[in-house]
């Protein structure tokens, strides 16, 4: 479970242009759900999910992460809640890495290197055999049917390839919890429809998905758990679906 | 003054590593000045983008300060042929009255930029950096010292005149005169032989003792710093008169010599590389109640006696090898 | 332990992969870094190696030459200095040398002409140096024609060449015996060039030195020692203003260097972004740029060494060649003994790679500290 509270971030605190980006957010997200925040661009939707994802850290407020202390080295034992707000950045990553799984808008592949590569490219620096996290690379580009593709450069994939890629990549360090920003953005309806069965069979599997998106399909879906509506950097609605 | 390459190149180190010394010690006033690990202020999350530069600059400065402290014991030794008198590195470094303390300075930064990096290591294991000030109260310290060992570098090197022909005479009368001899004064072997084993067999048991119950670290610490000074003694006093197999020649550099298989380098990096980390594990004995550090400090600590009791077994090894093994008796 | 090798292992590989992608810039980088230590690595390696070789012939030099002093200036030694010196406790032997210099019209070289009473070299006979025999054209059994100091004609028959071995000083020397010496500049009989001083114990050559100055106050005696250090700091002299000036192409680098690490391209940053905003740590991408540097130098710093050796010591340094030996016209063909030390390569490795390194900590620290959220936002 994620619990936000009071959560604000400001840029260029102090100066002419300052601008508040997420402004007072007191936010639950339970686990093994799929939450989706909704709202239109602009409305901060983005900047937290950065938040929420270790990405960056707060202005103020704090964020409480209950669940995942066992992912967490460092932390005393039976505490089952982190504060992840004023963690310095190399433990923030550690939770991050382990805890989180990002699907970005603009899938966020790295051109050059093969699909396998990219797959495995989170798990680099955790200090994992290479050969372990191969194995499981592997895995998941079977599971979504990406095997035969394994091998090649990541431009030569169409846009619904590219979509599993990144959802491949995402799942590589095995996080319990999914953060997607605008994932359907660039599909068309069959691979949006396509995506949410897959992001209903991470739930099925006993994952939590977070996706911020201003897209029906998305948050039309049966099968959303909860609705978050973000405008101007505040939560104007939260209700449950079920 | 004297331009040859490998002065140049030394100059060139030494500017740099004042230079990135200054350059980490400004951002070290302002970090340890603005700190506020609870805030998530821009400013906050600049300083702690700032420690990682910091930290990096360091690490560079350590592995400078130990690559040109070789290269200035081996650039002496090179130059020795310019001076009348001069038999090795020992008498190029007094040359002029910047040599030795130039030496001792290098020695003593590097000591202190390692200890630097152990503190900064443990501190980036804490999750709320718990020794944030101790370490930028550190790094003021080092970082004078940084710039002042430049500046007593270049003293040394712009006073260091070659004895060379002049147009109307051999130089020879004048300069022979003074002979840069620079002969060490040597402590009586007997005694030194006895303290340098003592001090090894103390700093073994107290190590052990602390690795066991990681307890006593204080001792331990002591023991090794004190049993650093006495080994470095005891290489002028004895231990080099049994490498050359000559009962007078108390030179500390001439160990580096390839004629001596380069033996000097294991003996002085087992001995600095012990020292370190030895003395690390007393710098951080204060911490060992701090949160954070609760659970990984004793790992740390014990980690490092580790290293000290290896570094210094080995150099203690040679030192008996070399004994045995010696055409050279001393009574 | 095992995990930050992993760690280590992981990042080099994306490290080498990433390098090859982007080949073209750091094909740019790595040529000028190259030539830079080509230059440099050139210029230590012939300095080195001047010095050798003229440490080498000093060796057989003798312990101490005495010289005599008129108004200021080197003049003809008497030779029953000779015999007084021996006089002198200590002294082993004295030897008066007689040589001076030869202009040679024909190719406008210089040739070191020297008396020698070796009793294997007949009468009008020369021994002469390799330069002197490629310069004429000679080989031995051929008349080499000399022009006496009143214009008349010395012909003398070349007795043997010296072996390549010792070029660097004997290539532009003519031995010939006493008496043609004579003939050639009418040298004073009772004179010589110079005193040749042994002493039984080197030990004692600063006392025997002193007496000799005191018992002739118009002698200069000059130890070998003495020669040895001056060589040795005018070749460092000249290295090193070599390489001050040099220091203009240096530094020009290292801005290069700079300028190659804070001009990230857009795509490298968002590359950097993307593995920030997937879990890459700051000291992660730090590790990926220190690899990137050292591949970088190291792969420089090899290639640079192992060609400047190939110009020094096969092609005998024809860049360097005029600047730094610059005696004498006869020197274009003689080849260096290969010599390369463990010193002169750390010498060079701390006036390259060193400044590189120090010059791309801020810019890969820059690089390093990318919001990982900027991913989010294209």
């Amino acid at each position: 479970m994620i619990e936000l509270s009071a959560i604000t971030k400001s840029f260029n605190s102090g100066k002419p242009n300052q601008f508040t980006a997420v402004d007072n957010v007191t936010l639950v997200v339970n686990p093994q759900q799929i939450t989706v925040l909704k709202g239109p661009s602009g409305s901060g939707k983005t900047s937290l999910l950065a938040l929420i994802g270790c990405m960056a850290r707060p202005t103020s407020g704090r964020i409480f992460l209950r669940g995942v202390a066992a992912a967490v080295p460092f932390q005393q034992e039976g505490m089952e809640s982190v504060e992840i707000t004023s963690l310095p950045e190399r433990f923030l990553n550690d939770i991050r890495r382990s805890t989180f799984g990002f699907i970005f808008q603009q899938f966020n592949l790295v051109k050059g290197i093969t699909v396998l590569e990219n797959v495995m490219l989170p798990a680099y620096p955790t200090g994992e055999r290479r050969s372990d996290f191969r194995v499981r690379a592997l895995a998941l580009l079977e599971q979504f049917s990406l095997s035969r593709h394994a091998g090649q450069r990541i431009e030569l994939l169409s846009g619904g390839e590219l979509q599993r890629v990144a959802i491949a990549r995402a799942l590589i360090n095995n996080p319990s919890i999914i953060i997607a920003d605008e994932p359907t953005a660039h599909l068309d309806s069959k691979l949006s429809q396509e995506f949410m069965a897959i992001v209903g069979r991470l739930k099925g599997e006993g994952k939590s998905v977070l996706i911020a998106s201003h897209d029906p399909i998305v948050f039309d879906s049966p099968l959303i758990d909860r609705i978050v509506e973000m405008r101007d950097g505040s939560v104007v609605n939260s209700r449950s679906c079920r | 003054m004297i331009l040859q390459p490998a002065v140049l190149a030394l100059l060139l180190i030494a500017l740099l590593v004042s230079g990135m010394g200054m350059y980490a010690g400004y951002y070290g006033i302002r970090i340890s000045g603005a700190w506020a690990p609870a805030s998530g202020s821009e400013l906050q999350l600049e300083l702690e983008r700032r420690t990682y530069l910091v930290s990096t600059v360091m690490s560079y400065i350590l592995s400078f300060e130990l690559m040109s402290l070789f290269l200035f014991i081996y650039t002496a030794e090179e130059l020795h042929t310019l001076f009348a008198g001069a038999m090795c590195a020992a008498g190029t470094l007094a040359v002029n009255s910047f040599g030795y303390p130039t030496l001792l300075l290098k020695i003593v930064n590097f000591l202190l930029a390692g200890v630097w990096l152990i503190v900064n290591y443990v501190d980036n294991k804490g999750y709320d950096y718990p020794l944030i000030r101790v370490k930028y109260e550190l790094l003021n310290l080092v970082v004078p010292l940084l710039v002042l060992e430049s500046v007593l570098l270049c003293a040394y090197f712009a006073g260091v005149k070659p004895d060379i022909i002049t147009s109307c005479c051999g130089s020879l009368f004048s300069s022979e005169s003074g002979s840069y001899s620079g002969d060490l004064a040597s402590l009586p072997h007997l005694p030194m032989q006895i303290a340098f084993f003592s001090g090894m067999a103390i700093t073994t048991a107290s190590g052990l003792f602390f690795y066991v119950k990681v307890r006593a670290g204080y001792l331990f610490s002591i023991a090794t710093a004190s049993t650093f000074l006495i080994s470095a003694a005891s290489i002028i006093s004895f231990i080099c008169l049994y490498i050359y197999e000559l009962p007078t020649h108390h030179c500390p550099f001439c160990l580096l010599q390839k004629e001596y298989g380069y033996i000097g380098y294991v003996l002085y990096a087992t001995l600095f590389c012990g020292a370190v980390a030895g003395i690390g594990v007393g710098v951080l004995m204060p911490f060992r109640k701090v949160g954070s550090l609760v659970r990984v400090l004793p790992a740390i600590q014990r980690r490092l006696a580790l290293v000290t009791l290896l570094c210094y077994l080995l150099f203690t090894a040679i030192v008996v090898w070399k004994m045995a093994f010696s055409a050279l008796k001393l009574g | 332990m095992k995990r930050s090798l992993e760690r280590h292992l992981n990042i080099l590989e994306f490290t080498l992969a990433s390098l090859l992608r982007r080949r073209g810039k750091n094909l740019s980088l790595l040529a000028m870094y190259l030539l830079v230590v080509f230059i440099l690595a050139s210029l230590l390696f012939f300095v080195a190696a001047l010095k050798r070789e003229a440490a080498i012939i000093l060796n057989d030099a003798p312990d101490m030459i005495v010289q005599r002093l008129m108004a200021g200036r080197q003049d003809l030694v008497p030779v029953r200095y000779a015999a007084e010196i021996a006089q002198i406790r200590g002294v082993a032997a004295v030897r008066p040398r007689y040589w001076g210099y030869y202009y040679d019209t024909l190719n406008g070289a210089n040739y070191t002409i020297m008396a020698s009473d070796d009793p294997a070299l007949p009468p009008e006979s020369a021994a002469i140096g390799s330069g002197v025999a490629k310069a004429r054209n000679l080989k031995v059994g051929d008349l080499l024609p000399l022009t006496s100091y009143n214009r008349a004609p010395v012909m003398l028959e070349i007795h043997s060449i010296f072996s390549s071995s010792a070029d660097l000083i004997a290539a532009d020397t003519i031995l010939m015996p006493p008496a043609d010496f004579q003939k050639l500049f009418n040298f004073p009989n009772s004179q010589a060039t110079d005193l040749a001083v042994s002493v039984r114990n080197p030990q004692e050559l600063p006392t025997v030195a002193a007496k000799i100055a005191s018992q002739y106050p118009d002698s200069r005696p000059i130890l070998k020692r003495e020669i040895q250090r001056t060589y040795q700091s005018i070749f460092d002299w000249r290295g090193g203003m070599t390489l001050m000036v040099l220091t203009s192409a240096l530094l020009s680098f290292i801005i290069f260097a700079w300028d190659k690490g804070t001009g990230l391209s857009a795509e490298e940053r968002k590359e950097i972004g993307i593995l920030k905003s997937i879990g890459w740590e700051t000291s992660d991408v730090l590790l990926l740029k220190f690899w990137e540097g050292i591949v970088i130098s190291l792969t420089a710093f090899l290639l640079g060494v192992v060609l400047a050796y190939g110009h020094v010591f096969f092609l005998s340094a024809p860049l360097f060649a005029q600047a730094l030996k610059g005696w004498s016209v006869l020197y274009p063909s003689f080849q260096l003994v290969p010599v390369v030390d463990l010193y002169q390569i750390t010498v060079l490795f701390f006036l390259t790679v060193v400044p590189y390194t120090a010059a791309t900590i801020i810019p890969c620290w820059r690089a390093a500290t990318i919001d990982p959220d900027t991913a989010m936002r294209y």
